[in-house]
């Protein structure tokens, strides 16, 4: 049963990413879950979902990021971050992180949190039960499922049922869509050269769809493939889902 | 003395130098992963053979995944099987040994690669044969057993169509289950005119680079080995403990040659190769085809219970394997790599092994199977094992599809973590435990995380006040930017505009 939206308290994850290098996501995300009716909060003891120490291998330091997860989001019951990535991280790490480090409290409180932890895709679809948020983008798109938002948090056909139901907006199918493009996070900079290779072949399929904007769920992924497409003047612009959802007739776009 | 120099001219093609074996005398000595990689992105010819072939596999693959109805719960009895052998492995082996020796079977059991090799160069020897047909196996591979042979004056002779080209062509399998994958046909044609002749049966005249053309070629280049051996040798993809059976699953018919033709039947076996009973062999015949040649059945399915009077090879020896399998069973997490069937199914999915292909790994076993089981059999101090658990954007496709369910992301994460934890507590400082340090300080509390977004504020608006997009830039930069744009962070933080437009708390 979908919840109404209606007074709904949602407490808002930006990511640390989103929070310093990309605003205009998170602030995507308040605009559209207060137009649909929801009381949004910014918990400010967040920082990060603690992925880039964990994935390199440096679990304590990943933890001591849990651990500010857990401080901020334990109070919610809706808990909701514009990353695959991230959310995905906290839902498959953060206990494993806690209980290698003998700390079961963290890890009951933290398996609470995951429980009540959604990826916007999914809770616009499962929670709220709505595919068609009332946008309004009158853009050619393309969607890369980035690999953790698909594989790990698992948001499956959520993000196209949402972008199928923009108004104005034609989604063009990106070709070897489910391979991944390279980031990686601290592979991009451990083996650059394949990073690189991987990331050219993500942007010439993206190219090769002729869509204005490559889509995703995931600013880091955005980072990359956009990086490639900046830097060869492809004119092609990256968007994160949120703000498409977001916008509406009479934005400036 | 290192395998490499024989005293005697050598009888078979000799492989590039170094090692991609485990427990070899001479130490690994191949440069790290990023170097090797970077080599073999610059090789046009591997790139397109390697991406046609993974390409068509995985599509099949997914074909024929697709017609079992119930693939989840099999791939489930599979993990669960392999699991319990891992819990039990000690009794499963004694099982085995009590149920091969009573077929007849004479059971050996190797600590590691130069027991093994010792053991099976005794074997030979007394056969008092100098020349040996094989069975494609990884395991031989891996305790690098032709190298070990040919040092005593043996020649192995590869068998399978892929092994031979790289044999022939003074190469190194790339794949663990289509070792040729790196060549395409008009290679293999140039191969086989420039070596054939010295080994055996030269190819015909005006061969061409047509396929059937080429496995003639083979078939008579094979035929007059196999009908001189007196010994057959092969690896195994099961052994059945209760009624003692060895069991290899092929798609040419030269295993079935190996294991008939010949007196005498050496089978090297991992010890993780068991599985309890005849009944599990159902679940595994579901998951192999279809996970590795993207087949709802393999050619060939081939199993011996001992030795029987007038039929097959009248001695029969099984050489058990440890070499580093119980380092990795210590493990609780590491252990769930000891399920691995060597479908290849990972690697055909891997879009880095795509990218880079086998060789870049220095290691048997490549792709994301890989770079978690080399580095546990072969510990974490040469340049190349520590860095191969980096080898992954951990995008995790290869657990998908792995028919074990071998969780590879999670176990690269653990081997990266053990890695780390190294370096942490190594004498000699390592830059990378020095970085994390500060940036694990800044994502500890919110309020340090609000000083580093002020100091990135406070650039931003100096030096960096009209740059949107970096280009290139140094070091340590230039990893990301050599090859795509960064994009500046903005002026204002989203936590700055929330507490700026929403009075602050909360
Ligand atoms: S890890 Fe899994 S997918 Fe890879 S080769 Fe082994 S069984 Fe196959």
């Amino acid at each position: 049963m979908p919840v109404s939206a209606k007074g709904l308290r949602v407490a808002l994850f930006a990511t640390c990413v989103n929070d310093l290098m990309f605003p205009s996501t998170p602030k995507a995300v308040v605009r559209l879950l207060e137009r649909l009716g929801c009381v949004v909060e910014f918990p400010m003891e967040q920082t990060c979902c603690g992925q880039m120490f964990t994935n390199t291998g440096y679990f304590e330091a990943g933890l001591d990021s849990v651990r500010t997860y857990v401080k901020a989001f334990e109070p919610y019951e809706y808990i909701v971050g514009p990353s695959g990535s991230c959310v995905g991280a906290i839902r498959h790490q953060s206990v494993m992180l806690a209980e290698k480090a003998g700390d079961y409290v963290l890890a009951g409180k933290a398996a609470k949190c995951v429980e009540h932890s959604y990826d916007l895709s999914e809770f616009l679809v499962d929670v709220l039960g709505l595919t068609d948020v009332g946008a309004f983008f009158p853009h050619k798109v393309t969607y890369h499922p980035t690999c953790h938002s698909a594989r790990i948090a698992k948001v499956g056909d959520r993000p196209y049922q949402l972008l199928k139901a923009v108004k104005g907006l034609e989604l063009v199918e990106l070709p070897d869509a489910n391979t991944c493009c390279g980031f990686g996070g601290t592979f991009s900079i451990k083996n650059p050269e394949v990073s690189a290779a991987m990331a050219a072949d993500k942007a010439r399929n993206v190219l090769s769809t002729g869509a204005e904007y490559v889509v995703t769920g995931d600013n880091a992924c955005l980072m990359n493939i956009g990086g490639v497409l900046h830097r060869n003047n492809t004119g092609v612009k990256t968007i994160h889902i949120a703000e498409i959802l977001a916008a509406q007739e009479g934005d400036a776009a | 003395m290192t395998i490499n120099q024989t005293s005697h001219a050598r009888r078979t093609p000799a492989p590039p130098p170094g090692t991609f074996g485990v427990g070899q005398p001479e130490p690994v000595a191949s440069p790290a992963f990023r170097k090797n990689a970077q080599k073999q992105l610059q090789n046009g010819r591997m790139r397109k053979n390697l991406s046609h072939a993974t390409t068509t596999i995985r599509n099949k693959r997914l074909l024929r995944v697709a017609e079992v109805p119930n693939w989840e719960d099999v791939r489930s009895a599979g993990a669960a099987i392999k699991d319990r052998v891992a819990r039990h492995l000690d009794q499963y082996l004694a099982q085995a040994e009590e149920n091969l020796t009573k077929n007849g079977a004479v059971v050996h059991w190797a600590r590691d690669a130069q027991e093994a090799n010792q053991i099976i160069t005794s074997l030979v020897k007394a056969k008092g044969v100098d020349e040996v047909v094989k069975i494609k196996s990884m395991v031989t591979q891996e305790i690098e057993m032709n190298e070990a042979l040919e040092a005593a004056g043996i020649a192995a002779w590869e068998t399978d169509l892929a092994e031979l080209i790289v044999q022939l062509g003074h190469d190194r399998p790339s794949h663990v289950l289509v070792p040729a994958i790196h060549r395409n046909r008009e290679e293999v044609r140039e191969i086989f005119k420039k070596e054939m002749g010295t080994y055996g049966t030269p190819p015909p005249q005006g061969m061409t680079n047509d396929p059937p053309v080429l496995a003639g070629a083979a078939r008579v280049h094979l035929r007059e080995k196999f009908l001189r051996a007196k010994v057959g040798i092969s690896g195994s993809n099961m052994v059945i403990c209760d009624t003692g059976t060895v069991c290899i699953v092929e798609s040419e018919g030269n295993g079935r040659m190996c294991l008939t033709l010949p007196e005498t039947l050496i089978s090297v076996v991992g010890i993780e190769k068991i599985i309890p009973t005849f009944d599990d062999l159902e679940v595994f015949m579901k998951l192999l085809p279809r996970s590795s040649t993207a087949e709802r059945m393999n050619p060939y399915t081939s199993m011996w219970t001992g030795v029987t009077e007038g039929d097959g090879p009248k001695e029969v020896h099984v050489v058990f394997v440890d070499n580093g399998r119980t380092n990795a069973l210590a493990d609780p997490e590491g252990r769930q790599a000891l399920r691995c069937i060597r479908c290849s199914a990972c690697m055909n999915i891997c879009p880095i092994f795509e990218r880079v292909g086998g060789h870049a790994y220095g290691s048997v076993y490549p792709g994301p199977i890989g770079i978690i089981l080399t580095p546990m059999l072969r510990g974490i101090d040469s340049d190349i094992d520590k860095s191969l658990p980096y080898a992954s954007t951990l995008c995790c496709a290869c657990a998908d599809v792995c028919p074990v369910k071998i969780p590879i992301p999670d176990i690269i994460v653990h081997m990266r973590n053990k890695i780390a934890e190294k370096k942490k507590h190594d004498r000699r400082p390592h830059l990378e435990p020095l970085v994390f340090i500060p940036v694990d300080w800044v994502f500890k509390e919110s309020k340090h995380w609000e000083l580093a977004q002020k100091a990135v504020s406070i650039a931003k608006k100096s030096v960096l006040k009209n740059v949107e997009y970096f280009g290139p830039l140094p070091w340590p930069a230039s990893p990301w930017t050599r090859a795509r744009d960064l994009p500046m962070p903005p002026q204002e933080s989203f936590r700055e505009w929330w507490k700026k437009n929403r009075g602050g708390a909360r």
